[in-house]
């Protein structure tokens, strides 16, 4: 099968692949970018673990065909901290006990950071709505929710 | 159409590990040469937090400060054998393990300082700081790290220790019927509240409130994870969760996550926990297992506020809206039973 050139904007950074046709972007951000802060779990849309940003909105990568990012940005959870620095969003999951498992983590980081990106001060309902497209099996919501909480009334404006 | 409010309540006495064979898990200690120290195990950690645990009964028999601990786990070709994270049994049995591990291993770095420093080792102590001292004069001193070096390149002493614990198999007595399958309980009483529609037999939690008693609470924010959670997991298992739900017919089973029911943020409820300390004497410094049995009351509390709601009956999991309202039309409509 033919392969067909890529380039889109990863983390900031200009990346340029090849992939298949069919490839799913969560397979070329793991596999051929070597970005494996998206997860992989259900890989039909189900857990929400996979979850990236592409130009700001909030994707299922597992979902979403490689070939349809090309000249888009797509933010995952590897460009969320700044140098050695958490993004105040892992420090309140850290602060709040936020993480069991962890394997929701990334997906739950994301998710929250597409809501607060447009929404600095979510209510909890807010909340709530942006993060039910992720499951979290250790059934730790309380502790994600008041971190995403926490993390929005102590962020600054950036 | 009418939402029935009702308050169920259930207690459970909970056995922490198994006795199939008997029960047993090892763990080994050793200092590196930097005066750290990797604690071996194959138990695997899923996230209810072993890996914490026993770096903290680790460093706490060895006297060391918590981040000279590392440890290694769920390496059965390397590590030593464990019969597995299951049961409850994690804290309780591996905890035990790890800290005959240290004891031994202390034991040994005591007996290295006191060559260093010319005494008696029944004479020194830890600060848990990381030096090792002369009881009651502070400034004959040595750190655990120059102990290590000691140790290694002086003395040819290996720092190390291993550690089982077993609780044997207690066989049945053929007369009686009598065993004793654990050495150790944990108990807990939950009281769940809940809302039923008998229009469409769908239950909504309102709220649970809790009490776990569960020996020395060793990380209580990992303990309240546990609890938080688990306590869902239990609902998720009450009303939602079922590979079959026409068992033992296989049909209109789920085939991915959007079909397989799990309580999502939006279904959650305020749950106030209080978490009762009573140590265990045979845990590692008066530890249980918060595991399973944070789920376990959730159930019977939850098929009891259904009944105590609207007066069904319902004795097979999950409780489904069809469950709910077949049995509310057998019986002639939403019965409510008094409030207590």
């Amino acid at each position: 099968m033919s392969k067909t050139p890529l380039q889109f904007r990863h983390n900031g950074r200009d990346v340029a692949i090849f992939v298949d046709g069919g490839t799913n972007l969560l397979v070329a951000l793991r596999e051929l970018i070597g970005d494996m802060t998206p997860k992989f779990g259900c890989g039909q849309g189900g857990c929400g673990t996979c979850s990236v940003m592409i130009d700001g909105e909030i994707h299922l990568s597992c979902l979403t065909l490689a070939e349809t990012v090309a000249g888009r940005s797509v933010e995952t959870l590897d460009g969320m901290k700044q140098g050695p620095n958490l993004h105040p969003l892992q420090r309140a999951f850290a602060d709040n006990f936020a993480a069991q498992c962890g394997y929701c983590t990334p997906g739950m980081l994301m998710a929250a950071k597409a809501l607060l990106d447009r929404n600095p001060s979510p209510s909890r309902a807010d909340i709530v709505e942006a993060i039910s497209g992720n499951i979290c099996r250790c059934t730790g919501y309380e502790s994600i929710i008041n971190a995403i909480l926490a993390a929005s009334g102590g962020r600054a404006s950036a | 159409m009418t939402r029935h409010r009702g308050r169920g309540m259930a207690s459970i006495n909970y056995p922490i590990g198994m006795n199939l064979g008997g029960d047993p898990s090892q763990a080994l200690v050793h200092s590196n040469p930097s005066g750290k120290f990797t604690v071996a195990l194959s138990s695997i950690d899923l996230g209810q937090g072993m890996k914490s645990v026993t770096r903290q009964i680790c460093a706490e028999t060895l006297g060391v400060p918590v981040e000279d601990v590392y440890v290694d786990t769920a390496d059965s070709d390397t590590g030593p054998h464990c019969m597995g994270s299951f049961a409850s049994r994690g804290t309780h049995r591996v905890g035990n393990a790890v800290m005959a591990a240290a004891r031994e291993a202390r034991g040994v770095m005591m007996e290295a300082a006191a060559e260093e420093l010319e005494v008696n080792a029944a004479d020194l102590d830890t600060d848990g700081r990381g030096n090792i001292h002369v009881k009651g004069a502070p400034h004959r001193s040595i750190s655990t790290k120059d102990v290590a070096i000691a140790a290694q390149f002086k003395q040819g002493k290996t720092i190390s220790g291993r550690g089982i614990f077993l609780v044997p198999l207690s066989n049945v007595d053929p007369e009686t019927g009598e065993m004793s399958p654990a050495t150790c309980y944990a108990h807990a009483c939950l009281v769940a509240e809940v809302e039923v529609d008998d229009e469409t037999g769908e239950v909504d939690m309102v709220r649970m409130d809790s009490a776990y008693e569960l020996g020395r609470a060793l990380n209580p924010r990992l303990v309240e994870q546990q609890l938080v959670g688990g306590a869902w997991m239990g609902i998720s298992h009450a009303l939602y969760e079922t590979p079959e739900p026409y068992y033992p017919d296989p049909s209109h089973g789920p085939r991915d996550f959007v079909e397989y029911l799990m309580p999502g943020p939006g279904d959650i409820c305020p749950h106030d926990i209080a978490v009762l300390e009573r140590p265990a004497p045979d845990g590692p410094f008066g530890a249980k297992g918060p595991g399973e049995m944070c789920a376990n009351p959730v159930l019977p509390a939850v098929a009891n506020a259904i009944f105590n709601a609207v007066g069904v009956r319902i004795d097979d999991l999950p409780i489904t809206p069809e469950k709910v309202l077949r049995a509310i039309k057998a019986q002639g409509g939403a019965r409510p039973q008094a409030r207590r």
